[in-house]
């Protein structure tokens, strides 16, 4: 529970963690709220030598209606996030997902850019940009660029941020007065979910399951046979298919395919 | 008006909710130097060479020593067996200490633990009591020959009446490893100058660790000073001996400068000794209405990679408690130590008894299930009749004290509404989108307030008895020092309540002082549910030869007979002319002068020392009813009411009373439903996190619902039996007898703890158990 040794580089602006990003490469970790990267530390699973702190960078935390979406900024805690009205109104299952994060202590710190770039396909954020099929804004020295939220999620605990990137917002499509459902299957309050899903209805419904791969996925499958109007009992019995859940002390494969069929029914009913 | 039974405000309260509170890691000593240790990585392996050159080049690093290089007796434990406090040629579980670093801080310390490199030769591993007694199995200690380092054989199996009783049941039953996991890790500080040994500890027994650890030094008693300040919780896994506690004193001589150490809460969880880890065959006979006719238990107790004394005995406590609340004319007990590669472990609140209650009152329900009859009618047909204490059993250990355990069956059925839940669970059955109920009950019974003679020496304490001293100060106001050494229980306020009636001084001018062998006269410690029933009757005792004695003090003063003196809301005065009076703190303060007590009376007689003794152990008891609600698609049971009576005889303080039974419950709803420390097949802790192990929290407790019967205990003049661990052994019992019977109708009769959701929807999904 004590981290190895390592250097501390705040940053005042996005420009200047991207310059400390190239500075230091592989060697550097962003740090936000901590909340994801901290207790790896501790437990000496990520020993970065050098941490970049951009938790004090002002203009990254922000809830603006743009045109068609709404952009939060990566820097934005869960918990103004959860109680945004722009976005209880506009997306409202981003607000109601981000109320489900670990406790008030971490969405009193907790960011969601620090949420998606931890990549943790057990963290409730990933499913509801995939649901959302949300806009993901990418910084570097050399300008922006814009990441479809299925292109964001790369490998376990790997996203499409470089080692010299910076996320800087996320742009969330307006849903309007489209339903939706987020439900999470865990055994304590504040954990993270045995298995989960983030459902958004819509003309392109999305359908973002929790801890059901080995990154943030999706399931087509079931997507699909939304679109094409099938009955509640036989979109949800189609919930986990294609996808690889893990296996791990608190759930087995067989038994997290069975909380997707059933989650995702109680999402659809 | 009496304090004892007064719902008080806590005394130690305000400071720890202002942040006021002095924990071990909260004293700083100038010049200190932080200890870390390097923990072995496999669960059994030879050491075939340690080095340490890497860390002894690192900045601040003061120095790397291996069990070689200081020469170190083993730990105090069983004998040929003993636990070293640095690997000797070979680790026995991950987490082990291999090595000590001492450096300038802390982080020092913990860099240069990584850095000390151990070269392992792994050997086969055992991790759980099956492999352990497997005949190819690999050994922890080639010399015993065997992983089954002590065995107590049954003298009778009463095979004879099996054979012959109409109906026969037979379980066998895991009660779950669990990590008692205190808010407080381990701490210790130690300060070896030339005067001696000042040592900080956060610790249940400082005069217990005091005479042990200056034994081991070989340093005299008068020179070793231990201190426990603030102890955030120990729940009987800081009464054991572990390397920390002795090692720092050591490496505290060496180096000429206090020594601390902190264990962080990864290490806690490996280190700390481990409770319950228990098999049992339990088979049980009885006649076509229930009446029990004969019990036998064999339990297999895993003590870990060492076995430690009180982890030894473990299933002694759980086999002379095995009757329960029932008359059994044939009781048939065995049992076995065995060793694996995994924590040792230890006492863990209830230490022994929660098994003991768990595997009757399983019993019970199983004879109910087979004769198809209400549980309730099984126990009220074999509870012992409340004229019939003190009760013998079939343990010479135990001869219960007190108990009425129809009423407070009784009373438990007032405070719920069982027709109604039984007829909502009909209901429910046959509703899909409702969830499955299930009702347990449990009529527990549980063996407490050590203080007996003989009861605590056999774990290596001086005495059974507890100290207490009480020293009335010139101004009146009294301070109480005693060798119960609260970590959480409250005594502060408890004992200061008892004194505050026997003495006639106000609550608010009594200070309950402990925790300090340098002003402490003697102790053993706060465990077993003892503190009360022993060191508050001692508390009595004391406040009454005190009173005697300034009731002499006011009559001279007053110039009046002592027999027609009393002593209320400070003052004494003369029976029938209450304006004839003098206060407390004018007898204080002539207690001290000569020229003002009597002729017979020393200056200074305020004063009084008892190392009190009880003739018994106290026998707290009660009925517990849990409701569980499980979800038919995700097997996902939690508990929806808890239903409690408790009699623990007089009751101190209601609101700690409550408190006990409330965090006690918690903790027994973990075990049933939530806590599990498991191992992979090499012996690799999986649960070595908050995040695995899962502790639950006030979202997954229900409310509880109280109630109390009170049997008095004869074996205290307060009456009072102790309630520490009464929860915890009476709630893991109730919640799975409720998910066996929100489960009965798929035939199940029996669900392992933890009753995960995994393993209730692998039921559901027609694996009956």
């Amino acid at each position: 529970m004590i981290p190895a040794k390592f250097d501390y580089k705040p940053a005042s602006s996005a420009e200047e963690a991207i310059l400390l990003l190239q500075e230091y490469g592989d060697e550097a970790k962003v740090i936000a709220g901590g909340h994801s990267l901290l207790p790896l530390m501790k437990l000496r699973l990520a020993n970065p030598e050098v941490i970049i702190d951009i938790g004090e960078i002002q203009d990254l935390s922000f809830i603006e209606e743009r045109d068609d979406h709404i952009a939060v900024g990566a820097l934005t805690r869960h918990r103004l996030v959860e109680h945004s009205d722009l976005l209880r109104e506009n997306v409202p299952l981003l607000a109601h997902a981000a109320s489900h994060v670990g406790d008030p202590q971490v969405r009193n710190r907790g960011t969601i850019g620090g949420s998606l770039c931890h990549g943790d396909p057990a963290s409730d954020l990933p499913a509801v940009v995939l649901a959302t099929r949300a806009t993901l804004i990418i910084r570097s020295q050399t300008g922006e660029r814009e990441v479809a939220a299925d292109d964001f999620f790369t490998d376990f605990w790997e996203t499409a941020v470089n080692p010299a990137e910076l996320l800087m917002e996320i742009r969330f499509p307006k849903v309007g007065d489209q339903p939706w459902a987020f439900q999470k299957f865990s055994r304590r309050a504040q954990d993270w979910a045995i298995v989960g899903c983030a459902v958004q209805h819509g003309s392109n419904p999305g359908i973002g399951m929790i801890n059901m791969g080995s990154i943030p996925v999706r399931s087509s499958v079931a997507e699909e046979a939304l679109r094409s109007g099938n009955a509640v009992i036989d979109v949800a019995s189609v919930a986990d298919e294609g996808l690889s859940p893990p296996s791990d002390i608190h759930a087995e494969v067989d038994y997290r395919r069975h909380l997707a069929r059933v989650l995702l029914g109680r999402a659809l009913s | 008006m009496s304090l004892v039974g007064a719902r008080v405000i806590r005394k130690e309260d305000p400071n720890l909710i202002t942040g006021r509170g002095q924990f071990v890691d909260d004293v700083q000593l100038a010049g200190t130097a932080h200890m870390a240790f390097v923990r072995s990585i496999e669960a059994h392996a030879t050491i075939k060479s340690i080095d340490s050159t890497a860390a002894l080049e690192c900045d601040g690093v003061i120095g790397v020593w291996t069990a070689q290089d200081l020469n170190l007796a083993a730990l105090p434990g069983v004998p040929g067996l003993q636990r070293p406090p640095l690997a000797m040629g070979k680790v026995r579980f991950v987490g082990e200490a291999v090595a000590v670093v001492v450096a300038e801080d802390r982080y020092v310390a913990a860099d240069a633990a990584e850095l000390v490199f151990v070269d392992y030769e792994p050997l086969p591993v055992v991790t759980n009591i099956n492999d352990a007694l497997q005949p190819e199995a690999s050994l922890l200690f080639e010399e015993v020959g065997s992983n089954t380092v002590f065995e107590m054989p049954t003298p009778d199996d009463f095979q004879s009446v099996f054979d012959d009783a109409p109906h026969t049941s037979s379980v066998h039953i895991v009660n779950n490893r669990c990590a008692p996991a205190p808010m407080e890790t381990h701490a210790c500080l130690a300060d070896h100058g030339p005067s001696g040994l000042t040592l900080w500890a956060s610790f249940q027994a400082p005069h217990h660790l005091r005479n042990t650890v200056s034994g081991w030094l070989g340093i005299a008693q008068d020179q070793c000073r231990v201190i426990t300040p603030d102890v955030g919780g120990g729940f009987g896994a800081k009464v054991n001996w572990t390397p920390d506690l002795f090692v720092a004193p050591i490496l505290s001589k060496l180096l000429g400068r206090p020594v601390k150490y902190t264990q962080t809460r990864s290490e806690c969880m490996t280190q700390m000794y481990h409770g319950r880890a228990q098999e049992q065959d339990v088979d049980i006979a009885y006649d076509a209405d229930g009446q029990i006719l004969a019990l036998r238990v064999l339990v297999y107790q895993d003590c870990g990679g060492y076995p430690d004394p009180t982890g030894m005995g473990l299933p002694a406590l759980t086999t002379t408690m095995a009757a329960g609340c029932y008359v059994i004319p044939n009781v048939s007990v065995a049992w076995k130590n065995i060793v694996t590669n995994t924590t040792p472990v230890a006492a863990y609140r209830g230490a022994g008894r929660p098994e003991a209650s768990y595997l009757i009152e399983r019993a019970i329900d199983l004879i109910a299930y087979d004769l198809e009859i209400d549980p309730l009618v099984v126990r009220r047909k074999n509870f012992i009749p409340p004229e019939s204490f003190p009760y013998a059993t079939h343990s010479e250990i135990a001869v219960y004290d007190s108990g009425n355990f129809a009423g407070a069956l009784d009373e438990l059925l007032n405070i719920m509404d069982n027709d109604a839940i039984r007829a909502e669970q009909q209901e429910n059955l046959a509703d899909p989108a409702k969830p499955l109920l299930g009702v347990g009950f449990a009529s527990w019974l549980e063996i407490a307030g050590f203080g007996p003679p003989g009861s605590l020496e056999g774990f290596g304490h001086l005495g059974s008895w507890e100290s207490v001293q009480i020293r009335i100060q010139p101004d009146g106001s009294a301070i109480v020092y005693t060798g119960a050494s609260p970590h959480g229980q409250g005594t502060v306020t408890t004992f200061a309540q008892i004194a505050a009636d026997y003495l006639g001084i106000d609550f608010d001018k009594i200070s309950v002082r402990h925790g300090d062998t340098a002003t402490i006269p003697q102790g053993i410690g706060t465990l077993g549910s003892r503190s009360v029933a022993v060191g508050g009757e001692g508390v009595k005792t004391a406040s009454v030869r005190i009173a005697d004695r300034a009731k002499r003090i006011a009559a001279h003063l007053l110039e009046a007979n002592p027999d027609d003196i009393e002593v209320a809301n400070g003052n004494f005065s003369v029976k029938g002319t209450p304006a004839q009076n003098v206060s407390w703190g004018e007898v204080a303060w002539a207690s001290f002068r000569p020229l003002e007590i009597p002729e017979d009376m020393e200056p200074g007689s305020l004063d009084n020392t008892v190392l009190q003794q009880v003739p018994n152990f106290s026998f707290p008891s009660g009925a517990y009813a849990c409701v569980v609600e499980i979800d038919k698609e995700t097997g996902d049971t939690r508990v929806r009411d808890m239903y409690l009576v408790d009699d623990c005889g007089t009751v101190i303080s209601p609101m700690l009373a409550e408190g006990q039974v409330h965090g006690g419950v918690a903790q027994g709803i973990a075990q049933a439903l939530y806590e599990e420390v498991r191992y992979d097949e090499n012996g690799q802790p999986t649960t070595a996190t908050f995040m695995d192990y899962l502790i639950p929290a006030a979202p997954e407790l229900p409310n509880f619902t109280s109630g109390r019967t009170n049997t008095p205990t004869p074996n205290n003049t307060l009456g009072a039996k102790g309630i520490g661990e009464s929860g915890s052994v009476g709630a893991p019992p109730a919640v799975i007898n409720a998910v066996v019977d929100g489960l009965h109708h798929l035939g199940v009769t029996h669900v392992d703890m933890p009753a995960n959701p995994q393993k209730i929807w692998r039921i559901l999904q027609g694996g009956v158990t």
